[in-house]
This record gives C-alpha cells, sequence and structure tokens, in this order.
C-alpha cells in the first residue's frame, strides 16, 4: 500500500499491521473466552442460575451478553479484528516474500555476502570456465541445480531448495478466513433443530431452538423402533433408532429401516440425523397375555393397549385398566410387572383381577375359566435426535486441512539457498535458510568439506 | 502372569528413579549420573509400552476390546507415556540431557497420581466413545499436550537462568545453573517443543471437531473443553508471535509457554472437574 497517505490513515494502517496487535487480540480472545465456559450458554441456562444472580449482576451480563458469549457483539468484533490484522498484515508482507521467491537474488555481492552469516572463501586452481562447470556440476550432485550468471567476467551460481515453503505461514493465515467463510456460510444456511419421534410415528418438521420455529424438512421421518442395551456393569451400550426416511408417505429406496446409533448418524438430502436422546412416552404402552381355557386347547396370545377392547377365545372381551412395570409400589410383598384388566364375557358381570409376570401359576388359582399369564408390559419410547443441515462445513474442512498442512510447511520445511562466485582461481560459497540455522550449518559445513576435496 | 497394573507400577517406580538420579545429575555435573538417569527414564519408558500393549489385550480378554485410552486412569498414563517420548525424541535430537531434570517429574507425577488415586478398573466404552475418531482425537491431543509439558519444563530452566543472569550480569553461572544450556539454547528448544505441540494440538482440535460433526451434527458447540482447547491454542499463536516480534522474545515468551501449558493442564483435568460439558472422562 502507499505509503504517503495522510496520517491518520497511515498510523491505522501501523495499527493493523502490527504484530503487537495480533499478540493482544489472541490473548484477549484466550482470556474472554474463558467467560462463557464459567457462566452457562444459551439456550442451556437453568432458571435457577439466573434467579441465584444480584439484579446488578443480572443486569451486567444481560447487557454483556454474557449469556451468549461466543455471540456477543464484542466477542464478533474480536474475531473481526483478528481478520482485518490477518489481512493487512499479509497484505504488507507478502509481496516481500513473494519477490524472493520469484525474483530470487541470484548474485552474491560484497553486501550480501557480509550479511550472510555462512560464507566460505578458497583457492582453486583451473580457468573461469572450467570452475564454473565444476561448480554447477558440484551445486547440481550435492544440492540443486543453479542458475549461471555472468557479469564482468565473474560468473555466480545460485541453486535454492523449496523455496515454496515461505508461504506455508500464508497458508496458515487464508486458512483462518476459510475457516471463518464457511463458519458464516454454516450459519446463514444452515439449520440446526431438534426433533422426538415416538416409535412408530414420523415428522417432517424439526424444531430451531435459536429461532424458536419448525424447520420444515421437505420429507418425513419415521421412526420405526428405538431401543436400549445395557452392559452387565448397568453402563449403557448402545442406543438404538430405526428411521425410515418418507417422501409423500411412501419409503424412499435405500433409507428404510436404517438404524441410527451414535456416532453412526442417518444424511439425507443434505440434512443429518443423530442420535442424541430418549424417553418413554408415558402413553400407549401395551401389555401382552397369553390365555387358555381351563377346559383345554390352543394358548392365545393377546396384545392390549390401556383402553382398548381385546377380544378373548371365549367370544368375550377384555381390557386393561392399568400396566405397571414395577408393582411393588402397590403391594409390597410382590414384585415385577403387574395388569389389573377387566373381563367381560357374555352373560356374567365384569371381573376385576390383577396378574403378575413374576408368579404366572397364580392366575390359575383364581378358578376362572379362562387362566392368564402376563409376559410384561413394553412402554413405547421416543427417541431424540439432532438435525442438522451445514452447507459450509466442507469450506470449514477445506480451511482446517490447509491450516495443517500450512503449518507443517512453516514449521517443518526450509528456505534453503546457496550462492557460489568464481574469479580468477578463487571460489566463494555463501549460504542462507529461512528456518533452523543449526541444521543448516550442519548442511554447509559438509557441503565446504565436500568442495575441498574436489 | 504378568499383568499389566504390575509394569505400571515399575514404570511408576523407574520415573521416580530417573528423577531422584536426574538431581543428582542437577548436583554433580557428572555425565555419567546423567546417562543413569535418562536410561532409568528409558527404561521406564518401554515398560510403559508394554504395559499399554499389554492393557489393551486384557482388555480383548475381557470382551471389551478397546484402546486403553477411554478413561482418566488411562489417559493420564497415557499423557505420562508421550511426555517420556517427546523428552526422548528431543534430547536424542539435540542432546541437552539436563531438561529431563525439569520434565521427567512430570511423567512421574502422572503415573503416581494414576495408580494411587484413580480407578484403575478396565470398563467398557458408552455410547458417545465408540468410534475410531477417539484414536485418532486423543492421541494426537496428548502427543501435543506432552510437547508442551517439555517446553514448559524447558521455560521453567529459561526463567531460573534468565533470572540468575539478570542478578549476576554477566559472570558465568555458577553451581547447579552452570549445568543448564545457555538461555538462548533454552529459547530454541522451547520453541522447537512448540513446533512439536503446536501442530499436534491443531490436529487434536481438528478431529475433535470432525468427530463431533461426525457424531453430533456440530463441528463447534463451544463446550467448555472445546472452548479450552481453544484457549490454549490462542497461547500458543500468541507464543509464536511473540518470537518474531521485538521486545516479546526471550522472557516474555517463556512465560507464555508456561502460561500454555497451565492452561492445558486446565483444558485436559480443570474443565472435567469444576465445569460441566460433553466430554465425559474423568466424571
Ligand atoms: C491477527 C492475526 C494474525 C496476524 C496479523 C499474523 C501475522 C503473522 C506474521 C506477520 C507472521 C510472520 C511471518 C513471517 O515470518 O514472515 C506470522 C507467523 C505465523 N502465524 Fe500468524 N498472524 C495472525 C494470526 C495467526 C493465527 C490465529 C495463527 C494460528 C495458527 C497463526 C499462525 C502462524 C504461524 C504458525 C506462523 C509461523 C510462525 C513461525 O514460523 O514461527 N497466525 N503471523
Amino acid at each position: 500500500m502507499t505509503t504517503k497517505k495522510g496520517g491518520f490513515l497511515q498510523s491505522l494502517w501501523d495499527f493493523f499491521c502490527s504484530l503487537k496487535l495480533t499478540i493482544s487480540l489472541l490473548i484477549c480472545l484466550a482470556t474472554t473466552s474463558i467467560i462463557g465456559t464459567v457462566i452457562p450458554q444459551f439456550p442451556n441456562v437453568p432458571p435457577e442460575y439466573i434467579q441465584s444472580l444480584s439484579s446488578n449482576k443480572l443486569f451486567l451480563y444481560k447487557n454483556l451478553g454474557f449469556f451468549n458469549m461466543y455471540h456477543s457483539w464484542w466477542f464478533i468484533l474480536l474475531l473481526y479484528l483478528l481478520t482485518v490484522n490477518l489481512i493487512a498484515c499479509s497484505v504488507k508482507r507478502l509481496p516481500r516474500v513473494w519477490k524472493i521467491i520469484a525474483e530470487p537474488t541470484m548474485l552474491m555481492d560484497g553486501g550480501l555476502e557480509k550479511s550472510l552469516s555462512l560464507t566460505h572463501d578458497f583457492k582453486m586452481p583451473g580457468d573461469n570456465v572450467a570452475l564454473r562447470e565444476k561448480m554447477a556440476a558440484f551445486l547440481k550432485k550435492e544440492f540443486a541445480s543453479p542458475v549461471v550468471t555472468e557479469v564482468d567476467g565473474v560468473y555466480h551460481l545460485f541453486s535454492q531448495k523449496t523455496p515454496y515453503c515461505r508461504l506455508g505461514v500464508y497458508v496458515v493465515h487464508a486458512s483462518i478466513i476459510i475457516i471463518f467463510i464457511g463458519a458464516m456460510i454454516g450459519s446463514y444456511f444452515g439449520y440446526k433443530g431438534f426433533v422426538n419421534i415416538v416409535e412408530g410415528t414420523s415428522i417432517s418438521t424439526v424444531y430451531d431452538p435459536r429461532t424458536e420455529k419448525p424447520i420444515d424438512l421437505g420429507f418425513s421421518v419415521r421412526c420405526e423402533k428405538f431401543s436400549v442395551s445395557f452392559y452387565d456393569t448397568g453402563a449403557p451400550k448402545e442406543f438404538k433408532s430405526i428411521l425410515t426416511v418418507l417422501e409423500k408417505g411412501e419409503p424412499v429406496p435405500g433409507y428404510t429401516n436404517i438404524p441410527v446409533v451414535v456416532n453412526d448418524p442417518l444424511s439425507y438430502k443434505g440434512f443429518t440425523f443423530y442420535q442424541s436422546s430418549y424417553g418413554p412416552t408415558g402413553e400407549g404402552a401395551a401389555a401382552y397375555f397369553t390365555v387358555r381355557r381351563r377346559t383345554g386347547g390352543e394358548p392365545v396370545k393377546i396384545a392390549a393397549r390401556q383402553g382398548e377392547k381385546v377380544q378373548l377365545p371365549d367370544g368375550g372381551y377384555m381390557q386393561v385398566l392399568e400396566a405397571v412395570p414395577d408393582v411393588k409400589a402397590y403391594m409390597p410383598h410382590m414384585s415385577g410387572a403387574a395388569a389389573k384388566i377387566e373381563t367381560v364375557s357374555a352373560g356374567n358381570a365384569p371381573l376385576q383381577f390383577v396378574v403378575f409376570q413374576n408368579y404366572p401359576g397364580l392366575d390359575e388359582k383364581r378358578g376362572g375359566d379362562l387362566i392368564f399369564t402376563f409376559d410384561g408390559i413394553s412402554e413405547k419410547y421416543y427417541t431424540g435426535l439432532q438435525v442438522a443441515k451445514d452447507p459450509g462445513v466442507w469450506v470449514v474442512w477445506l480451511g482446517c486441512a490447509l491450516m495443517v498442512v500450512g503449518i507443517c510447511m512453516a514449521f517443518f520445511l526450509s528456505h534453503k539457498r546457496i550462492w557460489v562466485r568464481v574469479t580468477h582461481e578463487r571460489v566463494t560459497i555463501g549460504g542462507s535458510a529461512s528456518k533452523n540455522p543449526a541444521g543448516f550449518q550442519l548442511v554447509f559445513d559438509a557441503l565446504v568439506g565436500k568442495l575441498k576435496k574436489l | 502372569m504378568i499383568s499389566s497394573s504390575m509394569l505400571f507400577n515399575i514404570t511408576t517406580l523407574s520415573y521416580l528413579v530417573s528423577m531422584i538420579i536426574f538431581f543428582a545429575f542437577l548436583a554433580t555435573k557428572n555425565r555419567v549420573v546423567g546417562l543413569f538417569a535418562s536410561c532409568a527414564a528409558y527404561f521406564g519408558f518401554i515398560v510403559q509400552t508394554t504395559a499399554i500393549i499389554l492393557r489393551w489385550k486384557e482388555s480383548y480378554a475381557l470382551g471389551h476390546g478397546h484402546a486403553p485410552l477411554s478413561n482418566l486412569y488411562e489417559s493420564v498414563v497415557f499423557f505420562s507415556w508421550t511426555i517420556i517420548l517427546i523428552y526422548g525424541l528431543i534430547e536424542l535430537k539435540y542432546k541437552y540431557r539436563i531438561i529431563g531434570a525439569f520434565v521427567v517429574p512430570f511423567a512421574f507425577l502422572g503415573m503416581s497420581w494414576a495408580q494411587l488415586r484413580l480407578d484403575s478398573g478396565i470398563e467398557p466404552l458408552v455410547p458417545a466413545l465408540q468410534s475410531n475418531w477417539l484414536l485418532y482425537h486423543v492421541i494426537t491431543c496428548f502427543l501435543g499436550y506432552a510437547a508442551f509439558a517439555v517446553a514448559c519444563g524447558i521455560s521453567i530452566m529459561y526463567m531460573i537462568k534468565a533470572k540468575h543472569e539478570e542478578s549476576a550480569g554477566n559472570s558465568p553461572a555458577g553451581g547447579i545453573l552452570a549445568s543448564f544450556p545457555p538461555c538462548k539454547v533454552l529459547d530454541d528448544l522451547n520453541y522447537r517443543a512448540i513446533m512439536i505441540g503446536f501442530p499436534l494440538l491443531t490436529l487434536g482440535i481438528v478431529t475433535g471437531a470432525a468427530w463431533a460433526n461426525y457424531a453430533w451434527g456440530t463441528y463447534w458447540s463451544w463446550d467448555p473443553k472445546e472452548t479450552w482447547s481453544l484457549i490454549v491454542w490462542f497461547v500458543y499463536a500468541a507464543f509464536l508471535h511473540a518470537r518474531i516480534t521485538r521486545g516479546w522474545v526471550g522472557k516474555r515468551a517463556a512465560i507464555l509457554s508456561i502460561v500454555g501449558f497451565a492452561a492445558t493442564i486446565f483444558c485436559y483435568l480443570g474443565v472435567n472437574l469444576f465445569l460441566s460439558g460433553l466430554h465425559s472422562y474423568g466424571r
């Protein structure tokens, strides 16, 4: 950028080009980020926490956006400042670095020679052209192909290795901006939602906690079944939902009965469904019975939801009045699941009695014509799915990959340069490296050692 | 039958012995003593490597079959192992054995804490951790943390030495300090250790984000653990820029390196102990 441009603009530019600003911003970001790890963040702020704050504190926290700190105006401002700082620094420095790569200094004059910390100078017999050939062959074999220039009868040889690694730093810095862009694409064009699906039912919208509005998926998802399994220790082993994607009510081939577990989501049309939580619906549990007649005949299996009338083998009806997973709360001397049922057979008064899963022989003693055994209840569950659509995510991964590559370029590669000057039986060699001077000194000393033996 | 827990005890003991010999090395400056100190650490490292492999096998024998990186105990053990690994690499490459005196204690502290206070049972993996990403994420993070531990040890040496040089002018340091490498070398070694740690931490954060995206659909959710790893990353980024800024070289860079490691430890342990979030280690 131009340097003669009014005092204010110039000092603003210098301010944004300064590495001290970078360090200050990074330290500011590091320290302020702590706030959001200590204060609960939206949308997970418990009401008790709000109540525990004094009104002054609450006022302060609210106005500084501490409950949604990472999206507060001042935190975003810090990120913008960092971005401007980054771009300004790069705009200022990149042309210089590019010049080193694109137009390397190929002549080692006295000034350059003095500025190099590694030089060596010795006599070597032979005329200039022969020496030049010898040096060129040597550099090509031991280091890298040289470029030869002649100035007033003096030959200059220049060879270099990995000049582009100087761009590593800029790749890192560009990658940060790419990640920011990816994050913005995600926040403008993506969704994050949540949905509970009861087993056997389907949904076509999900709830967005940020806007508190439903998002229309454009298709529906049905939960066929949800199950949890446990290790012997009682720790959960697997949460599994079986999902089917429906277009216009029809199952989509390839997206039917797909198991979704934690760490293995389902993706369809850019939306991804992640297993996140579950719970009992608290209604609609089915109770299962086996019924046989005292007079003999095949036992019959019956499933009944609470309140539902189901036909019995003798032509009558039964109804589950109440079913509980553990009867202990009502009858302390009994255990296991139990169901209170009512049977109505033609011409008889309704009968109410309880059957127990853990005591299968008990109902026989009741003396009725039909003998019930209770096979248990199945509670209906809902599965809680996290739903996300993020078109920016690939941009973010591109940025991350570039960042890792850039950091490795900047740290582990070095731009190594060797100059050789040949004049009247005199050879001068000089070298420099952009990184790890101690390591390069060894390389340089080895080169000089070999040169002397030529 | 040799069990992994027996070998872990031998490891802890080796690191203790190594630490004591290292302190003797500081006092005597005798090269043979230094060699013994390193050898004790390497012996412990080999035993520990065997023990980790054995524990992995034991997990298969129990029918769980997962890498020993799944709970606080296993991660602390692995952390100690990576600290000695990174120390070993730096020692072999740069031949400054003495930094062991400031690094091996971290590994010893970790091992003894794990052996004495943490639950060493081999548990099956909870659903959230059943993924190959666990391996990539944990290994890169801990290698990074270990490099920062080494850098912190070196920075402490730098602070001690720089303080002495300030008060004693330019007269050559006597006593224990004479065995320290010169300030310039310590500054350089600090940078080199962070040059190992920073890319690894970056990879650790990236693999963590990739895993979160794969498992939960968000690569970044400002969960306290994520945020603290970013804080650590900011501190070391500040360090890297401090080193190329006049007036920030040397002492301030060393302070940033120590602060960075303190933040690392908080990120690793403090977040689980004091804050709540998605990462389930240690709870
Ligand atoms: C406001 C933001 C930033 C500015 C203005 C800035 C500027 C700079 C400058 C001028 C350099 C020196 C380049 C050279 O040696 O020619 C540098 C190096 C570097 N920057 Fe940044 N930077 C910023 C943020 C970051 C961030 C957030 C990272 C995180 C990864 C980063 C990573 C690096 C790395 C790895 C180096 C190389 C350091 C070395 O070689 O020791 N920079 N930066």
